[in-house]
């Protein structure tokens, strides 16, 4: 693994820009819009921030193009189902951008059952100088009105408006775990643990049910569905994942409901690595296609996996990101840990993956040096703008410095969130309620 | 520095380890002693603890289904490495019938397959419920057969014969009010099963008294439907 200072050469350097603290909430959910400008988060209190990129300037070139808040939201409310006597929690469970069409930004997101369509506009110009209104848009007494004036629009502080457009709702019984925007922009699909639909952006009151494992008896229930997503080029194409480690391609052109896939990704069990934990960690927790399309990202309990869309019997690469954990999977069974859902990501280039673990610490793979580094989101290991020091967890054996023991991390704070900027090398990474945001030193020097 | 903070609980870590300990050993299957008595133990205690998981779950209000899908999968595993061995799990000494609810940990594995997929598929009245109002041109076929017994009486299935044994002494105060002289002729059966439709009647009242633990066993499978009535009845019946 050899993580000595040549991996800081591989991954330049970082720098930490700021630490956000978003009040006593937990972050949910992270994502960067197609242009990377804007990044959104959502939290367990089902409110939304959307931070924003600044421009970068020559009056203060140490900060180049920070992110600062751009508008923060209240997106859903805990919400009572009378039939079933049940609250609805207002988790955003996921966010994802439409891609911007006018100078309006919208975005897409739900909790375990609704889902919105946010629009996000500015204003920086108002009208000043009516006739009948004040400042204050008061109206004014007809007597002091002695000339007519044109009003005129002048610059003002920006103002950020946001508002819901649609409201998908009724239209998932079980819990929706994803949501993804079609390429053609019209369409977007929602999936729940049983079934996945297929909405049109601009009607709300139906959906197209496209994929349903439901069984027709519960008691065969044996898999759910836990995560899906439209291919990036062709608006026919999308993949789900399973809790039993399969992916599943399917064309919306073979037939209406896609129950019969096209292609099916599995591997086959290990038989060496057998244990009564196998299924539960084979469990495939987020599923992301390269951004050239040829290649799916898989992460499961214990590894990452790249997948060749062509060859379905086996991924074409694995990176194991905390194979420590293998000989304590009865523990993390029993503190349910096992069950905790990472997500991954590819950097703009599909050279890099990046996942989360434990102990707020997060990985990279680097896919083509086949070298890869662990990094760790905590404000008491790092001062703003320094560069993160790579870590390294110790399993037995010799023990360096600054190495962590397995026995001393810590589960609570995990790192299940993460998104990449779609071009540059800038990480927003989600521990529990605090947001990081780090950014590579583009040096001349590392190159 | 970060290993100074952030250490878990010592007693935590001590009960880890040794969970930890015994499944490592179980586990691993180049070991010696895997195919002996001992395994049988450890196996137990990740079986019992897959059972409460279990049912942690599904006292959700609205369970987790890749959760709970998971353990029923996990907990499925585990009893078919069990069969082979012929230790089945410790019993407990079987009390008078109102604890049997307590016993529901030492249920046969037939017993506990059959109260899995009994409480799954509460689950799906659960959306049924909910699917009825619904505007929705897409939804599977709407509602759904509610079989023989309703389906809220699925999660009672697994207080079966307690909740019978309890309700026989009181069940002649419930229906007092009632007037039954059109029934109490000697040609009618005893009429106080009312309670449970289907087959788990009789056996239920008569056994009351004589409950042992095969008994118990054989009564939970009726009680699900998933077994005929097809063993020989013992004694007392």
């Amino acid at each position: 693994m050899g993580e000595d200072t040549d991996t800081r050469k591989i991954n330049h350097s970082f720098l930490r820009d700021h630490s956000y603290v978003t009040e006593a909430d937990i972050i949910s959910t992270v994502e960067f819009n197609h242009t990377g400008e804007l990044l959104a988060t959502g939290d367990k209190g089902g409110r939304v921030v959307i931070f924003q990129r600044e421009p970068e300037s020559k009056n203060t070139p140490h900060s180049q193009g920070e992110y600062d808040v751009y508008s923060t939201f209240q997106s859903h409310e805990p919400e009572f189902d009378y039939l079933k006597s049940l609250e609805i929690e207002e988790k955003i469970n996921k966010i994802k951008w439409l891609p911007q069409q006018n100078a309006a930004h919208s975005l897409l997101s739900t909790n375990d059952k609704t889902i919105k369509l946010w629009k996000i506009t500015e204003r920086d110009k108002r009208p000043e100088g009516y006739n009948l209104k004040d400042e204050e848009g008061k109206l004014k007494d007809l007597s002091t009105v002695t000339s007519l004036q044109v009003p005129v629009l002048k610059p003002m502080d920006l103002m950020v408006e946001v508002s819901p457009r649609r409201v998908f709702a009724n239209g998932h019984t079980y819990h929706i775990n994803s949501i993804s925007v079609n390429s053609d922009c019209e369409t977007y699909m929602s999936a729940d643990d049983l079934r996945i639909n297929l909405w049109h952006l601009a009607i709300t009151d139906r959906s197209f049910n496209i994929v349903d494992i439901k069984p027709a008896n519960m008691e065969d229930l044996t898999e759910v569905i836990t995560a899906s997503e439209f291919h990036p080029h062709h608006c026919n194409l999308f993949v789900y994942s399973s809790s039993k480690g399969s992916l599943r391609l399917c064309d919306m052109r073979a037939a209406a409901l896609c129950d019969k896939h096209s292609k099916l990704f599995e591997e086959p069990e290990d038989p060496s690595n057998r244990s009564f934990f196998s299924e539960i960690i084979s469990s495939v927790s987020d599923v992301k296609f390269s951004h050239s399309g040829r290649y799916m990202l898989t992460r499961d309990y214990l590894t990452v996996k790249v997948w060749d869309l062509n060859m379905e019997a086996r991924p074409i690469e694995t990176y194991q990101v905390h194979d420590y954990l293998r000989s304590k999977l009865c523990s993390l069974y029993e503190n349910d840990c096992i069950f905790d859902k990472f997500e991954c990501a590819w950097n703009g280039s599909d050279s890099v993956i990046m996942t989360g673990a434990y102990n707020n610490f997060f990985r990279m793979f680097d896919r083509n040096t086949k070298r890869d580094v662990t990094l760790e989101a905590s404000r008491e290991s790092s001062k703003p703008r320094a560069v993160l020091k790579p870590r390294r967890v110790c399993a037995g054996g010799k023990r360096r410095r600054d190495d962590i023991s397995v026995d001393s991390l810590d589960f609570t704070k995990k790192i299940l969130h993460t998104a990449w900027h779609p071009a540059e090398n800038i990480i927003a990474i989600a521990a529990t309620n605090n947001l990081y945001i780090f950014q590579d030193k583009v040096s001349s020097e590392m190159h | 520095m970060l290993s100074k903070g952030l250490k878990r609980k010592r007693e935590e870590e001590e009960e880890e380890k040794e969970a930890l300990a015994v499944d490592a050993w179980w586990l691993d299957p180049s070991h010696p002693a895997v195919a002996q008595a001992p395994p049988a133990v450890a196996s137990s205690s990740l079986f019992d603890l897959s059972v409460l998981k279990l049912h942690h779950s599904l006292r959700q209000s609205e369970p987790d289904l890749r959760h709970l899908v998971l353990v029923v999968n996990t907990l499925r595993r585990i009893q078919a490495s069990m069969v082979p061995t012929a230790s089945l799990p410790p019993v407990p000494s079987v009390p008078a019938a109102p604890g049997m609810a307590d016993n529901l940990l030492a249920s046969s594995d037939a017993a506990l397959s059959a109260s899995m997929a009994s409480l799954l598929e509460d689950l799906s009245h659960i959306e049924g419920l909910s699917q009825a109002p619904q505007p929705l041109a897409d939804e599977g076929p709407p509602g759904r057969p509610t079989g023989g017994a309703p389906p809220g009486l699925g999660a009672l299935d697994l207080l079966g014969p307690a909740t019978g044994c309890l309700l026989d002494d009181g069940l002649e105060g419930l229906f007092e009010d009632i007037d039954t002289s059109m029934y109490d002729s000697e040609l009618w059966a005893p009429a106080s099963e009312g309670l449970k439709p289907g087959p788990e009647d009789g056996p239920v009242k008569e056994q009351a008294p004589e409950l042992d633990e095969a008994e118990l066993d054989y009564l939970m499978d009726v009680l699900v439907g998933t077994q005929a009535l097809e063993r020989p009845p013992g004694p007392g019946r």
